[in-house]
């Protein structure tokens, strides 16, 4: 499979690194120890079945949850060792679109957008206003600025979601299952500005998701997360021929269906 | 006998977590007022949420406080030969005690339940995880504007509390029982000395602090809570416990600040 992403192979610099990264929650083991490394302008995705941790990995490179044991490293520094002022500053390359948007309910589209502006930088209100105005162009959104959150579709908040995540022009975006909820005309068009958006922005993406295969066009490189552990990490083509008995089976479980005989897909869904 | 001390151990870990958490998160909004550039529109949208939207209820309460007031203090004074003392029996009891106290328990019903369930849905549904990581600071943002209003709010509303309060009780002593409109004022300009009014001062300052301090500390660490938890029963549960507990609190404190002031 080709991917859309047609970037250079060549090993690039290191944006984020995370060794030996253990977490409970309570009785459950969530992450049994997670190595895993994000390269420079590249697009990692990570898939797995749910409830694995797909998110929580997400949240450790946000400096959102701590590790039990092992390190989470973003642009060579310990997240853990850092102070919060510390945190803020690499924070604020970051541009996340969280599962829900997590649009804020009592600002309309315009302020959701602004708020990373008015409460980061010291811009004019008029800069403020052309910059979210761009951004909201950008994502075909131009008409909805007075709009409230519960007034928007969830394929329109997603939208803003991404808008307000890339406002700050970050240099790492996450994306946690972005288009989870929406349906295939929607889900297509949120990867069009993702894809669109990169290539202009230049971003490194993280990409925690549930839309396999699909996703697999955009990817980079593709990191299985089984039973605590990322069970591979490697080019897209490469993981959907992979021997690696977990990745087979995960490769079987949600794409083999898609090269079934009728009778067989029967038997699949009996 | 194993489980029992297991059982002793875990509750005593989930108490020290629960009040260490209050201390943090005391101690990191203070700390955000400091630290960053102040904004005083949040602060007046929150005064005019936490106090202007209370007035109506307060206006309502400390009149029915101040008329019941004049009525059982009308028939305790009456027994001593003692109605001329109406006036100061009512002020004083609503300047030191009733004022402040009564006031802080219906801006919690009011308000504080309101702030508890807010931040606990944007806890919910990752609003506050947003603002942490557009590294936007979520006390500085969220909470201190809402805990400066409940500090400047509270003690207007009590004043105003104590002013209709006083003036239930003349309609009731002067109104109803025909006690001397001189008497009644003369009597508390007689009695109620600044030491009184401080007290009340003192209390709803620190009642307004309380009372943010708590809601909104239950909302913001609504995942963490034993009881609490994740929906909208979680969101529900944890705003009941916040009620309860700012409540309480305020009742202890009442009690702590008289005992050192009186």
């Amino acid at each position: 499979m080709e991917t859309m992403n047609s970037k250079s192979q060549d090993k690039s610099s290191v944006v984020i690194e995370l060794t030996g990264v253990k977490k409970r929650f309570g009785r459950q083991m969530v992450l049994r120890g997670v190595d895993l490394v994000v390269h420079e302008g590249r697009t990692l995705v990570i898939v797995g079945a749910s409830g694995q941790g797909k998110s929580v990995i997400l949240k450790h490179m946000l400096g959102l949850v701590s590790p039990d044991r092992g390190t989470v490293k973003v642009f060579g520094r310990d997240l853990q060792q850092l102070k919060r002022r510390e945190l803020n500053e690499i924070r604020s390359s970051f541009g996340v679109l969280f599962q829900n948007a997590a649009l804020f309910d009592s600002l309309n589209v315009f302020d959701n957008i602004a708020l990373p502006l008015r409460e980061r930088t010291r811009l004019e209100e008029k800069v403020i206003r052309d910059n979210v105005m761009d951004k909201l162009t950008l994502m075909g959104m131009e008409r909805s600025v007075d709009k409230f959150p519960a007034q928007l579709s969830g394929g329109m908040r997603k939208r803003v979601g991404l808008a307000r995540a890339l406002i700050l022009d970050p240099k790492v975006v996450f994306f946690d299952e972005p288009t989870t909820g929406l349906d295939v005309h929607k889900s297509n068009e949120l990867y069009r500005l993702f894809y669109r958006t990169q290539q202009q922005l230049g971003y490194t993406a993280v990409i925690v998701s549930h839309d396999v295969p699909k996703i697999f066009k955009l990817a980079d490189e593709v990191a299985l997360l089984a039973d605590g552990q990322v069970q591979g990490c490697m080019a897209p083509e490469d993981f959907q021929m992979s021997d690696q008995p977990m990745i087979r089976e995960f490769v079987e479980e949600t794409m083999g269906h898609l090269y079934l005989s009728d009778e067989e897909e029967t038997n699949f869904y009996a | 006998m194993r489980a029992f001390f297991e059982k002793i151990g875990y509750e005593t870990i989930i108490f020290l977590e629960s009040y260490g958490r209050l201390g943090v998160f005391l101690a990191r909004t203070v700390k955000s007022l400091f630290t960053s550039r102040f904004k005083l529109r949040p602060v007046i949208h929150q005064v005019h949420f936490i106090g202007a939207r209370s007035t109506f209820v307060i206006l309502f309460t400390g009149l029915f406080t101040g008329m019941v007031l004049g009525l059982q203090g009308y028939y305790t004074l009456r027994k001593f030969g003692s109605e001329g003392f109406l006036g100061s029996a009512v002020a004083l009891s609503l300047i030191r005690e009733l004022g402040p106290v009564l006031t802080a328990l219906m801006v919690i019903g009011r308000a504080g339940s309101a702030i508890c369930a807010e931040i606990g849905i944007m806890r919910n549904s990752e609003q506050i995880d947003a603002l942490e990581c557009m590294a936007v600071d979520p006390f500085r943002y969220l909470i201190s504007p809402k805990l400066l209003a409940g500090i400047f709010a509270l003690p207007l509303l009590t004043a105003i509390f104590d002013v209709v309060g006083i003036f239930g009780g003349y309609l009731v002593g002067v109104g109803l029982f025909n006690i001397n409109t001189g008497a009644y004022f003369q009597g508390m300009y007689a009695s109620v000395v600044w030491a009184d009014v401080e007290m009340g001062l003192v209390k709803s300052l620190v009642f307004g602090l309380l009372l943010v301090w708590i809601t909104a500390c239950k909302g913001f660490y609504l995942h963490l809570e034993r009881t609490g938890g994740f929906g909208a029963e979680g969101v529900s549960r944890t705003t009941t416990d916040a009620v309860v507990l700012s409540s309480v609190s305020v009742l202890v404190w009442d009690y702590l600040i008289s005992a050192l002031m009186i």
